[in-house]
């Protein structure tokens, strides 16, 4: 290439020093500080690199979904710190949407009370710090009855302020056989429900939609009853210090999830909100001329399209909701920030590192999420111009 | 699915038909909504109100089995200026008025250009205020607290941000590949990290960069930290205002004979920035709440304050009068800010959402 | 607005000026002037003296302490910091400066305390620290002594029926994060082969009042919170501590390394505390004892003879204005976590070593 069309692409002599400027300085910046980092840890004695990762941490993380012992390795401690993250964004993300869908359909309602309701809801929740619900939830879940006198029925469930025990399945040798089967079975019935609606809407005719649900349940029946039974189910029962068998749920990952739900979920609500409101008039009133009743108008003709005003703001609610995860210290929820930036760190005094990594992981989410943002983008925006 | 309004003619039976009970679920929703509201209501009335202690030196004195407000009135003087010397409390006031004039140029929009400067000068008053300037005896900032200092590194942060962030949103628009390349990263990689690593970072990482000997002190690093971890969120703000200014607007400066400089300054900016005004409320509202989390780091903003005040034995085991407040005092601040701003979108008729917050 | 400002603080100036000590409960106001800026506090790591000079220089003590830790250290309805720990920050005000209040109280995190040590933003560190061998070579500090023997224990209802902790295998146990506590458990459970769920919790407080919600069946701590959570309990006889305590966690002062002059006054400052008790030299009797005690030993304490204070590079009667200011050790103790206090906690093994149930607090002679 030319020189003048460097010169032209870095804007110039004027653009070339300015740029030149910033990074002559951005250098000086990593020098000066780097040497500053590097006389301190030696003044202290503090230990540098990555090899702690490799040594055994020595202390308990009660909830791993992974396999942890205190003799496994700070590896293994990141790793199940980064899974009890994604763990309750995940949960956090599912169950914020539903209530952020029903706030924000609520707060666009005709029924004054439940506009009301949805309004004082969505006011408080985003308006009052986090880390403060969180605590409000925590000591809320500590209310529930001490163990002797759980709510809950034997071998079903209980409900205490040590966490909720519920029923667990268990796997065996043939479980993967009906666990492939049935996601195959419902990825399928969603097609099937696609492709129906599409020649509804296309044809005039054609099969329920519903057929294609109808088909996802009955294959994943199928798969289980085929593939024999594969799976117990492991039910808590009460016993000694408390409860054994089936699935607990800590009191900090439920007050966590209830207050990351409700936190994003009152965001999550104005997005719907405005996303509806997005959506012309002339819409629902067409809608309920042709016959439609208002549940059906609102399923059928607005939400699909408000979905295209709501999906990447909510993109980055989800990210909130995952990055405010971190909060789990405050309760001593086991997450990546907890077990790495808390215990590891002060473990190990290698403040640089464990805060780097934990720094680089939710990156890693987070430029995940953009990329993601990026294609749906591109791909509803051609979606938009071939309709 | 908008709100139906009700016409001038119609009756309080007609608008109760129409809005409470206009189908069988309607109702049921209506009856539901209303024994909720009524119970949490008056739950909370009789907790907080009815039944609660007020005043008194220790829980003892709390004996209606309400809430024991009686903590909060004892140690009124932590939770408003932190430990602040009694002697010098009227500094905090004078300080409280310094940020008040800080943020006049944003509150009173019809005031010449110079008054920007108002802002900046605001904050640093304050901060000059408080710690003395070696005019005023010193006060260092381990006495700073409560909800003074809730506001203090809120208004800081933004105010310090926004030129940052501005300067960031131009980097991010420019045509200059090593310029936008830097705008755009630090951006992302700042919104990509919850604040609170971040904060560690300034508590325990930030002074093994600094100069062997050279001690920031604890608040100062906390606060650059926030103003830059704001000012990501600020670029983003301005970011969608400089997007909104006409193209024309450009061009008509142009064809005037400005310069790219005064283009800039005079007319896309001032204009870019009118437009952002709810966005960059907003993105104040959530760095407010994020005020919370300095208790993480050991800096005494109110919620460490009531931490600390459940620390003594007179107040053990209070978590819920505590928490209620605290969260009462953000949502006092939020909520009316919240509605400001949301008069602010209407006057100007251009909807910025509020869902974008700093995390 | 500037000017507005100058004119206000000239006023300010003068009047604050006009009536020193005005603040008679709350933290007293600073001297004009004497305190250095932020950047130039930091003495330079390892140089012999620097930290004295610097402290005197400032006119003041920068005291690293817990920020809320019952009977440790916590500030009270009126913003003044009391507790064990914070009495002797005060005490080393006194012998520096004559003056139990020249002292600013830093509240730390546990992650940020050692920090805060090496970097001079504190002079010194009382926020319950373990002495470990691997915190006092690894991070370029120093400890200055033992102020109080702590060690990990259990707590356990009555109704369980638990008498000791191999009894708890399988039990929830609430335990703080971040600690060495955590360690301790975990390695204690797996050396016998116990198995238990942790109930982590990130302060004391919240630990606390998990126990008392019975949301685990245990609380491990320090046997001194122990004892503090327990009285806060509603029914404290329903509960035992159990006789295993299964660590040793000796809490100390914490200094930089390198200045074993400072590190000197430190210990010595704590030392003084110890010796008054042993001789029975208390708040109340201190003058008395300065004017007529015979006794040698008392004399060279108290800077009547010998001139013991000025090898410190204090002056000589650094000891009487300690012990004038806040007492000797037992006193401390009793006035923040012993029986006069909400804490009752027996003195056990922080008892003199001369005493008829002896315990460890022993300190070098004065000569």
């Amino acid at each position: 290439m030319a020189r003048g069309g460097f010169m032209q692409r870095m804007g110039g002599v004027r653009g070339l020093a300015a740029q030149g400027a910033l990074v002559l300085g951005l250098v000086l910046l990593a020098v000066w500080l780097n040497h500053n980092a590097g006389t301190n840890i030696a003044a202290r004695g503090i230990a540098t690199g990555y090899d702690f990762m490799g040594r055994e941490a020595g202390f308990n993380i009660d909830q791993h979904l992974v396999d942890y012992e205190p003799t496994d390795t700070y590896t293994r401690v990141f790793l199940v710190g980064a899974l009890n993250t994604i763990l309750v964004a995940v949960m956090g993300i599912v169950t914020s949407t539903i209530i952020g869908l029903t706030a924000g359909v609520m707060r666009v309602s005709k029924n004054y009370l439940g506009r009301l309701l949805a309004t004082t809801y969505v006011e408080i929740a985003r308006n009052t710090p986090l880390p403060v619900q969180i605590l409000v939830w925590y000591n809320l879940a500590l209310l529930a009855p001490p163990p002797r006198t759980a709510w809950g029925a034997d071998g079903l469930f209980f409900l205490t302020n040590r966490g909720v025990y519920l029923p667990q399945f268990n796997l065996n040798g043939l479980a993967d056989f009906a666990i492939w089967g049935g996601i195959a079975a419902i990825v399928a019935g969603l097609f099937l429900s696609s492709h129906f609606r599409k020649q509804r809407t296309e044809h005039g005719t054609g099969a329920s939609p519903n057929w294609g649900w109808a088909f996802a349940i009955g294959g994943f029946v199928l798969a289980y009853l085929l593939t024999g039974n594969p799976t117990g189910i492991d039910v808590p029962h009460k016993s000694g210090f408390g409860f054994t068998g089936g699935f607990t749920m800590s009191p900090a990952l439920m007050a966590l999830w209830a207050a990351l739900s409700f936190y994003t979920g009152s965001f999550i609500a104005e997005i719907v909100r405005g996303g509806l409101q997005a959506v012309a008039k002339g819409q629902g009133e067409a809608a309920r001329a042709v016959g439609l009743n208002d549940a059906q108008a609102l399923r059928l003709v607005i939400l699909p399209q408000a979905m295209r005003v709501i999906v990447p703001p909510l993109a980055s609610q989800y990210l909130n909701l995952t990055k405010n995860s971190s909060l789990a210290v405050i309760i001593g929820y086991p997450d990546l920030v907890a077990v790495f930036a808390g215990t590891s760190l002060n473990q190990t005094g290698q403040a640089i590192e464990t805060l780097a990594l934990v720094m680089l992981f939710y990156l890693a989410c987070s430029l995940s999420v953009s990329a993601f943002m990026n294609w749906y983008n591109a791909r509803s925006a051609v979606w938009a111009v071939s309709r | 699915m908008s709100a139906a309004r009700p016409a001038p003619t119609t009756t309080a039976w007609q608008w109760a038909r129409l809005n409470l009970f206009g189908s069988i679920a309607d109702s049921v929703l209506t009856v539901v909504a209303a024994v909720l509201f009524a119970w949490f209501v008056w739950n909370a009335f009789d907790w907080a109100i009815l039944r609660a202690d007020w005043f008194g030196e220790t829980k003892e004195a709390c004996k209606s089995g309400g809430a024991c407000w009686a903590m909060i009135t004892a140690r009124w003087q932590q939770v408003v200026a932190g430990y602040y010397p009694e002697a010098h409390l009227w500094r905090v006031a004078l300080a409280m008025v310094c940020l008040a004039i800080a943020v006049l140029p944003v509150i009173k929009r019809d005031m010449p250009a110079w008054a920007a400067l108002l802002a900046p000068a605001g904050v640093i008053a304050s901060i000059a205020v408080l710690g003395g300037a070696n005019i005023l005896p010193s006060v260092p900032t381990d006495y700073w607290g409560g909800i003074m200092l809730n506001v203090l590194v809120g208004l800081t942060g933004a105010i310090f941000a926004l030129p940052i962030g501005i300067l960031l949103a131009f980097g991010r628009r420019s045509d200059l590949p090593i310029i936008k390349g830097f705008s755009i990263g630090f951006i992302e990689i700042v919104r990509g990290v919850p604040l609170i690593t971040l904060l560690f970072m300034s508590s325990v990482v930030l002074p093994l960069f600094l100069p062997t000997g050279m001690n920031l002190d604890k608040l100062m690093r906390a606060l650059a930290v926030v103003t830059l971890f704001s000012s990501a969120y600020m670029a983003e703000a301005v970011r969608g205002g400089l997007a909104a200014v006409p193209k024309g607007q450009r061009e008509a400066s142009h064809s005037l004979g400005l310069g790219l400089l005064q283009t800039t300054g005079l007319v896309v900016l001032p204009q870019a920035i009118r437009i952002s005004i709810p966005a960059i409320v907003n993105t104040f509202i959530g760095l407010f709440k994020d005020t919370s989390l300095l208790y993480v780091i050991a800096i005494l903003e109110v919620t460490g304050v009531i931490r600390q005040a459940l620390s003594d034995f007179a107040w053990l085991g209070l978590e819920n009068e505590g928490y209620v407040f605290v969260a009462f005092v953000f949502w006092v601040a939020c909520f009316s800010m919240s509605r400001w701003s949301a008069s602010l979108e209407q006057q100007s008729g251009k909807t910025v959402k509020r869902v974008e917050e700093p995390a | 607005m500037y000017k507005r400002i100058a004119a206000v603080a000239l006023v300010a100036t003068l009047t604050a000026c006009g009536n020193p000590g005005s603040a008679v409960d709350g933290p007293p106001p600073e001297v004009v002037g004497v305190e250095g800026a932020p950047s130039t506090n930091g003495p330079v790591m390892g140089a012999q003296g620097a930290t004295l000079r610097t402290v005197k220089a400032r006119g003041r003590l920068v005291c690293g302490v817990n920020q809320g830790l019952i009977g440790f250290a916590y500030p009270d309805n009126r913003g003044r910091w009391r507790g064990f720990d914070v009495d002797f920050c005060r005490a080393m005000a006194a012998a520096l400066f004559n003056n139990p209040d020249a002292v600013r109280f830093q509240p730390l995190s546990s992650k940020e305390r050692f920090t805060a040590v090496v970097s001079g933003e504190v002079d010194v560190l009382w926020r319950n620290t373990t002495w470990t061998l691997s915190r006092d070579t690894g991070n370029a500090l120093d400890f200055a002594g033992v102020n109080y023997y702590d060690g990990q224990g259990f707590m356990v209802p009555k109704s369980l029926g638990v008498k000791s902790v191999a009894e708890l295998n399988g039990a929830r146990i609430c335990v703080q994060t971040g600690t060495t506590t955590e360690l301790t458990l975990a390695d204690y459970f797996r050396a016998r082969g116990l198995k238990y769920e942790g109930v982590v919790v990130d302060t004391e407080d919240q630990a606390r009042s998990n126990y008392a919600r019975e949301a685990c069946d245990a609380l491990t701590t320090d046997v001194s919170q122990l004892a503090a959570a327990r009285s806060t309990l509603s029914n404290p006889a329903d509960h035992i501590i159990l006789p295993e305590v299964v660590s040793k966690e000796p809490l100390g002062p914490v200094v930089r390394q390198g200045d074993s002059q400072w590190r000197d006054i430190v210990a010595w400052t704590l030392y003084a505390t110890i010796l008054a008790e042993e001789l029975g030299i208390t708040k109340a009797n201190v003058d008395q004892m300065r004017a007529n005690s015979k006794d040698p030993e008392t004399r060279r304490l108290l800077g009547v003879e010998g001139g013991m204070g000025a090898m410190l590079g204090l002056t000589n009667d650094w000891a009487y204005r300690v012990i004038k200011a806040e007492g000797n050790y037992g006193e401390i103790f009793e006035r923040n976590i012993g029986r006069s206090s909400p804490m009752k906690l027996e003195r056990g093994i922080n008892a003199l070593w001369s005493t008829d149930k002896p315990g460890l607090m022993y300190a070098p002679p004065v000569r």
